[in-house]
């Protein structure tokens, strides 16, 4: 469903941060985006008693993505309201959304919204979304997905989950976490680094590599909902930088058995190691294209680090990324059209993107202004990409629009945080 | 290993949230009235989640202890073993010459800068340097091997050149 917008300009370059009374969750998102609807969330009825503030949850959300800005207000109301739209229009809301939140007799929460259209004075529909005890973030983030999916006619990702890596001293934790960087939960923790997690396509399992079983780089897949865990490579050397094909049946992982670090293909169990990529030079970081046809991955064939393109079946190899003489980490765009990758420009390494319609082999761009960015992941409807940046000498995880102009950090831990990918649709 | 009471936890999640669809198109007159299954006692819900996530905790085994071992250190973006280094390598190589059965595993590392993987695969090359004088100089390729810990393992802490210079190295561990 699409609703005629009225646009919202406000004087490009303004910094705006927005910080959200309420304890454990700390927003901030900075930029202004061209067109950015105006939305009123008043607080939803009994928030007060329950344990997440579901409100600033699903403002933060929808301000993340780029496409609505929040409107502040002390309005009471629910989603059996009947709001005085002349009313809203006064304060400059484009849209509103009203609802509760109800603890269940059997520990569930019902999270119910309404939404309204303020300019067109029309109810555009309300849901319930029953949620288990320990899932009411979750409640918030499918209410902020039913208000962009209503209004945009696109898929949300704000109910999906990611997977990043913390370091707090000595020891390296694996978690799980809401899209919001939010309430993670510790898959694995080792006292040995742990890198490069990557969600299977149908978000059940992680791959990732661990140093600790045999003291050196092993690719391990554990199934996130039981702990089982098996290796899928520990060949002689390193074994590194797992991706999964679009089918699941198998992954691109990077070896060492043969010599130096080539890209291979093996089956989903590790079985039947097919070597991809056959140079003298290094080759990582594959990815595949999302028709699983292509992996693009990161080459010093011509000298310095770069991104290249080579069927699945093996062949030549064709360079995709040319900012600079330093280009790594890529990462495609769900639909294949944009590519994501870290580039060095002088000193400092920043997110770039390239439109790979584009033939002009200079026309990516970076899309931050920091110095120490790494691990660029696409959302899954390609709207946002997640990356890990350092912030007052942290390691933090970021969020940007496509189009650079929406920044937000995410995770309000003391813990370092590494290696951010976002998983599939679905949980 | 999933630990067992937790185990009982996930299973009991999986029973009490099967078959209760939940997502209820609000009818815009009638707020629906769900019928929501009667649960049995224990239901306070800490922790009750549809996406459950057990957590495998490594920290409980030994520790290998790689400390020990001769290290190697290499010049920025330079894979070549230095000549200072051959005394070294040809007290190790001897070693193992003389002993068959000892084996050596050659950790690279590199410094902070750069991605993960990529560093990781930069290690790789310096330990293979490494692994490669080590056979040129008498010992058998099956008595090594060459991994790498990439930026992950720094000797010494600090973005300076000389914790940089520190960093960039191979470890000789035997084993």
């Amino acid at each position: 469903m699409r609703l005629n917008r009225r646009a919202f300009t406000t004087a490009a370059g303004l910094g705006l941060a927005m910080p959200l009374a309420h304890a454990q969750f700390r927003v901030e998102i900075s930029g202004v985006g061209a067109t950015q609807i105006p939305i009123a969330i008043p607080k939803f009825r009994d928030e007060d008693k329950v344990p997440h503030p579901v409100s600033a949850i699903i403002r933060a959300d929808l301000e993340r993505i780029g496409v609505f800005r929040g409107i502040d207000t002390v309005a009471l109301l629910d989603e059996t309201s009947q709001p005085n739209m002349a009313e809203w229009r006064s304060k400059t809301a484009d849209l509103l959304l009203g609802g509760s939140v109800m603890r269940l007799a059997d520990g569930r929460f019902d999270v119910r919204a309404k939404l309204w259209d303020v300019v067109r004075n029309k109810d555009v529909g309300g849901q319930s979304f029953v949620v288990a005890p320990g899932d009411l973030r979750q409640g918030a983030h499918r209410v902020a997905d039913f208000v962009y999916e209503t209004i945009t006619g696109e898929k949300g990702i704000f109910a999906t989950r990611i997977a990043y890596v913390t370091r707090s001293g000595k020891s390296h934790s694996l978690r799980v976490a809401d899209s919001d960087g939010e309430n993670g939960q510790v898959v694995i923790t080792s006292m040995d680094p742990i890198i490069s997690p990557a969600w299977s396509p149908n978000g059940q399992e992680l791959a990732y590599v661990s140093f600790h079983e045999r003291q050196k780089a092993v690719v391990w897949a554990q199934t996130i909902a039981t702990g089982a865990r098996r290796e899928i490579a520990a060949f002689r050397g390193s074994n590194s930088a797992p991706a999964w094909a679009p089918d699941s049946q198998s992954l691109a992982v990077t070896l060492t058995r043969d010599g130096t670090s080539q890209v291979y293909v093996v089956g989903r169990n590790g079985e039947n190691p097919r070597r991809v990529t056959n140079s003298p030079s290094i080759d990582t970081e594959a990815v595949f294209t999302p028709d699983g046809k292509s992996l693009l991955f990161v080459s010093d064939r011509g000298g310095g680090p770069q991104i290249y393109r080579t069927p699945v079946t093996g062949g030549a190899a064709t360079r995709v990324s040319y900012t600079g003489n330093y280009n790594i980490s890529p990462a495609i765009s769900p639909d294949g059209r944009y590519l994501a990758y870290i580039s060095r420009q002088g000193g400092a390494f920043r997110v770039y993107l390239a439109d790979l319609t584009n033939p002009e082999p200079n026309s990516a761009r970076a899309l931050t202004d920091s110095s120490d960015d790494e691990s660029p992941s696409f959302a899954p409807n390609g709207r946002l990409i997640m990356y890990a940046s350092r912030s007052q000498g942290r390691d933090v995880l970021m969020t940007t629009t496509l189009d650079g102009k929406i920044k937000s950090k995410l995770v309000s831990t003391t813990a370092d945080v590494r290696d951010p990918v976002w998983g599939p649709f679905g949980r | 290993m999933i630990h067992p009471k937790l185990a009982g936890l996930v299973a009991i999640a999986s029973l009490f949230v099967a078959g209760c669809a939940s997502d209820v198109k609000l009818d815009d007159k009638n707020a629906p009235v769900e019928s929501r299954p009667a649960v049995s006692g224990g239901a306070n819900g800490k922790g009750v989640t549809d996406s459950p996530v057990a957590s495998v905790d490594l920290t409980k085994g030994n520790n290998a202890d790689n400390s020990a071992g001769r290290v190697v250190y290499f010049d920025y973006d330079s894979y070549v073993v230095k000549d200072e280094y051959r005394p070294v390598l040809e007290a190790q190589a001897k070693a193992l010459t003389a002993n068959k059965s000892k084996k050596v595993t050659i950790e690279g590392h590199t410094d902070e800068r750069g991605g993960s993987e990529y560093n990781l695969a930069l290690g790789q090359k310096r330990a293979q340097a490494v692994l490669k004088s080590l056979t040129l100089l008498g010992a058998n390729d099956s008595q090594l091997e060459a991994v790498s810990f990439g930026k992950e393992r720094p000797a010494v802490q600090g973005s300076d050149e000389a914790a940089y210079a520190k960093n960039r190295r191979a470890e000789l561990v035997s084993r």
